[in-house]
């Protein structure tokens, strides 16, 4: 059974990793890399002249292709350790009586863990545009730790416990949010906004498809009939 | 959630337990899962080991890691 548990969280993060990279390399790394312009100033928004006017155009995805397989590596590392995770989630869960995983049902489980992982903390930490300064480090992955803690317990409550007990997962789910992620006292991003909102909107997109692929094949290898 | 339902669940759950030996998972193997997990998470997205750091960069951009 360990071997069934952790094989089918190594299969589906292989598949849901290189999905996600693939999304990823069509959405997220051109505006990266058009931030990166920015960010060493080979292109300058409001530029000495004070017009707020910049060319706009990604310098698409390059030629690094050394860079690129590292991306797709790490995504599949990342998404190998989110099905662990995940995987331990589930089978915690249907051990203790809770739920009956199938394929179907890890679809759901695979959105929670978008909102839980990527979506929560993305509330109080946007994904960060290269060309753009944020607080403290340390500070930061606290916050952003804790959140991730904190929004998972919350939703599995809300999910499994019932009464005054998934009230409190709507507490844990929102407190995070309240006590407010650590900020700068100033502005420091040097790329234009529209980007910089662009590359937000690309990277969650990207995670959750990644999350969804990863929830249902995590379950599907999982719950297949060996 | 009626008691129907709730009913429906529990009997549910022990034809699981009586013909699918996945419900049969230890708590060991969960736990070795979650410690792998987040060992590998921790290598994709919060060391800081330079070499580390730049292999691993764009994805943890995309991934919103707050890693620098």
């Amino acid at each position: 059974m360990t071997k069934n548990l952790l094989t089918s969280a190594v299969f589906a993060g292989v598949v849901a990793g290189p999905i996600a990279a693939l999304l990823q390399f069509y959405f997220v790394i051109p505006t990266l890399l058009e931030g990166e312009l920015f960010e060493t100033g080979a292109r300058i928004h409001f530029g000495a002249d004070g017009s707020p006017q910049s060319d706009r155009g990604s310098p698409g995805m390059g030629g690094d292709f050394g860079r690129h397989l590292m991306t797709v590596g790490f995504n599949i590392v990342t998404y190998v350790g989110f099905g662990f995770l995940l995987l331990a989630a589930m089978a915690l869960t249907e051990m203790k009586g809770f739920t009956r995983i199938t394929a179907r049902s890890g679809i759901i489980w695979g959105l929670a863990g978008f909102i839980a992982i990527q979506m929560a903390p993305a509330i109080g930490l946007p994904p960060v545009l290269p060309g753009t300064i944020g607080a403290e480090v340390e500070a930061r992955q606290a916050w952003w730790l804790g959140t991730i803690v904190a929004s998972s317990i919350g939703l599995w409550m809300i999910a499994f416990a019932r009464g005054p007990i998934a009230l409190a997962g709507v507490v844990l789910l929102a407190a995070p949010q309240f006590i407010g992620a650590p900020q700068l006292d100033t502005y420091w991003g040097v790329a234009p906004p529209e980007l910089s909102a662009q590359f937000v909107s690309y990277s969650l997109a990207a995670a959750a498809v990644g999350w969804t692929c990863l929830g249902f094949f995590a379950a599907w290898f999982w719950t297949r009939e060996s | 959630m009626t008691g129907q339902r709730r009913r429906y669940m529990t009997a549910d759950v022990k034809t699981i337990a009586r013909t699918q030996t996945r419900a049969d998972v230890a708590l060991l193997p969960i736990a070795f899962a979650a410690l792998a997990g987040l060992m590998l998470l921790f290598a994709s997205g919060y060391a800081q080991a330079s070499v580390l750091h730049d292999a691993a960069h764009d994805q943890r951009h995309a991934m919103a890691f707050p890693c620098h």
